[in-house]
C-alpha cells in the first residue's frame, strides 16, 4: 500500500492493519510538509479530519462497515460546499459569505462511504481559467516542475494527487477543467456524462456544461470514487434520474468487443509532437487503426466560449455591477465582456450545439471509444502569456482547451489518462465515449494501465 | 459577416454598459473591449455556418 492508493488504504483500514486516524495524521503531515511549495490547499480541516477518521475507527471497532472508502483521505476543489467552510470558488468576493450549512451532495456521498475530507483546494476564480494562476491566493505549482502551472481550473485538485498529498480529489469541468490539469500533472481525471453526477452544492459557472468528477492516481481509485458519487439527486435539476452503473466491477472485462478509433483533423493538429505520440502509443496498444474526423470543432469552441461567457457573467452580474475591481484581474475583463454579449449570439450558439451533438451521435453509431489528446502541450511556465506551437505563437491559456472544449460542449463522458513515457513533463490522452458509456472508458483505461501504457506520475 | 472593428466595439461598450447598469472601470475598458472583440469574432464564425431547424428550447416541466 502507498499513500496514493485509495483502495489500498481502505483495505488496510478495514483489516485494521492501520487506523483511519493514523492515515489522516500522515496525510495532514504530508500536506504541512509539501503544500507550502505547491499551494494546493486553501483550507486544511485538521480537527474535522481527525474527528471523522476517529469515527471510522470506532465504527470498525463496533463491527460496522464504514464503507468502501474507509479512512481514505480526500480533498475537494474549493467550489464544493463543505459544511462549516466558506465556499470561496477561488474568489475574494465569496470570502465574505457565510459558511456552507451542508456538504455538496457528492462530498456527502464520499463521506458516507467512509472517506475522510482533509481540506479544500485552490482553483481559478469562479472556475474561469485553465492554469490556476489565482491572483488572490497565488498559483498552484506543478509537482513535476514548480516553475510550471498545474493546469486549471481544478489545479489544486490535480497537483494534490500528483504531489502525493491525498490519493484522490474532486474537481469540476466546464470546458476542460478536470482534464487539462489531469494531463499537465500526470494523473487520471474523469469528466462524466453531463447530468451523471449531482452538482448540488457545487458553485456553478457555465450551467450548460458544468460537470463534477474525481481525479486519482489509478483507474480503480477513479472508478471507486465515481461509483460512490453516482445516483439521482432531486436537489440538482440537471442530475439525471439514472440508476447507479458501477464501473469498478467491469475493469477486467477487456476491450475486445469495443470499436476504438483515433480522432484526426482538429484533434491531430496544432499540438506538440509528443502529445500526438502519446495518442499513437495508446492507439497502438489497443490495436486502433481507424481514423474518425469530427467536423466544425473550431465552431464548437466558439459556441462553447460564447455560452460560457454569457452564463458565467449572468451568474455574477450583481458583483460585476457593484464591485468589479474585487474580481481577479485574470477573470474580470472576460466576465464583463460576457455580460455585454447580445442574447441572439447565445441562442445561436445553443442551436449550433444541437447540430454538433447530432454529428457525434452518428459517429458513435460506428465507434465505442474515441482517442484524442487532452492538451496541445505539456505544462507551460507560470505567467507564460504566449507559447509557440508548430512555429505559430498563440495565447497559452485559451489554447489549453483546444481539444477538451468541443467534447464537454455536448456533455460526452471523457477520462483523461496519463501516458507513460520518458519525457520529463506528463501529457494526457482523452478516452471519449457516447453519453452514459463511462463503463467502456474504464474498461479501456484499465487495460492500458495493466499493460503499462499509461500510469500516473506521482512524485516520490 | 466581417470581424468586428475595435473602435466599433469600444463604442458599443461605452453605450451599452450604462444601459445595463454595468459601470466599466477605466482600467478594465481596454481588456473588456479586446475580450468582447474575441467573443463577437466567435459569434461571426457561428453566423457563417448554415444551421437547419435545430430546436433548442430548454426542457421545462411545469
Amino acid at each position: 500500500m502507498t499513500a496514493s492508493d485509495a483502495l489500498g488504504v481502505a483495505a488496510h483500514v478495514h483489516a485494521r492493519r492501520v487506523t483511519a486516524r493514523e492515515t489522516a495524521v500522515q496525510a495532514l503531515a504530508r500536506i504541512r510538509d509539501r503544500d507550502p511549495h505547491l499551494n494546493c490547499f486553501s483550507a486544511v480541516l485538521e480537527d474535522e479530519a481527525l474527528r471523522d477518521a476517529t469515527a471510522v475507527d470506532a465504527a470498525l471497532a463496533a463491527g460496522r462497515d464504514p464503507g468502501p472508502l474507509a479512512g481514505v483521505p480526500f480533498a475537494v476543489k474549493n467550489l464544493f460546499d463543505v459544511r462549516g467552510l466558506v465556499t470561496l470558488a477561488g474568489s475574494r468576493i465569496n470570502a465574505g459569505n457565510t459558511a456552507a450549512a451542508r456538504d455538496a451532495t457528492v462530498v456527502a456521498r464520499l463521506r458516507s462511504a467512509g472517506a475522510v475530507l482533509v481540506g479544500a483546494l485552490n482553483m481559478d476564480e469562479y472556475a474561469f481559467g485553465f492554469t490556476t494562476e489565482n491572483s488572490h491566493y497565488g498559483p498552484t505549482r506543478n509537482p513535476h516542475d514548480p516553475s510550471r502551472v498545474a493546469g486549471g481550473s481544478s489545479g489544486g485538485s490535480a497537483a494534490a494527487v500528483a504531489g502525493r498529498l491525498v490519493p484522490f480529489t474532486l474537481g469540476s469541468d466546464t470546458n476542460g477543467s478536470i482534464r487539462v490539469p489531469a494531463s499537465l500533472c500526470g494523473v487520471y481525471g474523469l469528466k462524466p456524462t453531463y447530468g451523471r453526477l449531482s452538482r448540488a452544492g457545487a458553485g456553478l459557472f457555465g450551467i450548460s456544461f458544468d460537470h463534477v468528477g474525481p481525479l486519482a492516481a489509478s483507474v480503480r481509485d477513479l472508478a471507486a470514487a465515481y461509483d460512490v458519487m453516482q445516483g439521482p439527486d432531486p436537489t440538482d435539476p440537471v442530475c439525471a434520474g439514472r440508476a447507479v452503473e458501477p464501473c469498478l466491477p467491469v475493469l477486467d472485462e477487456g476491450t475486445n468487443d469495443l470499436r476504438i478509433a483515433v480522432a484526426d483533423g482538429h484533434f491531430a493538429a496544432r499540438g506538440e509532437p509528443e502529445v500526438f505520440a502519446a495518442v499513437e502509443s495508446v492507439a497502438k496498444a489497443l490495436g486502433a487503426v481507424r481514423r474518425v474526423t469530427i467536423a466544425e470543432n473550431d465552431r464548437a469552441r466558439a459556441a462553447a466560449t460564447i455560452i460560457t461567457a454569457s452564463e458565467g457573467a449572468s451568474l455574477h452580474m450583481e458583483d460585476l455591477r457593484t464591485r468589479p475591481l474585487d474580481f481577479d484581474p485574470m477573470t474580470r475583463d472576460r466576465f464583463l465582456a460576457g455580460a455585454l454579449l447580445p442574447a441572439a449570439l447565445y441562442v445561436r450558439a445553443q442551436r449550433f450545439r444541437s447540430w454538433y451533438r447530432a454529428q457525434l451521435r452518428e459517429i458513435f453509431r460506428e465507434v465505442d471509444v474515441l482517442l484524442a489528446p487532452t492538451t496541445p502541450f505539456p505544462a507551460p511556465r507560470i505567467g507564460q502569456d504566449t507559447i509557440t506551437v508548430c512555429g505559430v505563437e498563440v495565447l497559452t491559456r485559451p489554447m489549453l482547451g483546444l481539444y477538451t472544449q468541443p467534447l464537454s460542449f455536448i456533455g460526452l463522458p471523457v477520462v483523461s489518462v496519463p501516458v507513460a513515457g520518458p519525457s520529463p513533463l506528463p501529457v494526457g490522452v482523452q478516452l471519449v465515449a457516447a453519453p452514459w458509456q463511462e463503463a467502456a472508458l474504464f474498461r479501456v483505461a484499465a487495460a492500458l494501465e495493466r499493460d503499462g501504457v499509461i500510469a500516473a506520475r506521482i512524485v516520490p | 459577416m466581417s470581424a468586428p472593428e475595435l473602435a466599433d466595439v469600444a463604442r458599443y461598450v461605452d453605450e451599452v454598459a450604462p444601459l445595463l447598469a454595468l459601470p466599466i472601470p477605466p482600467e478594465c475598458r481596454g481588456g473588456v473591449v479586446r475580450n468582447l472583440v474575441a467573443l463577437l469574432t466567435a459569434g461571426d464564425l457561428l453566423g457563417e455556418f448554415a444551421l437547419g431547424e435545430e430546436e433548442t428550447a430548454p426542457v421545462f416541466e411545469p
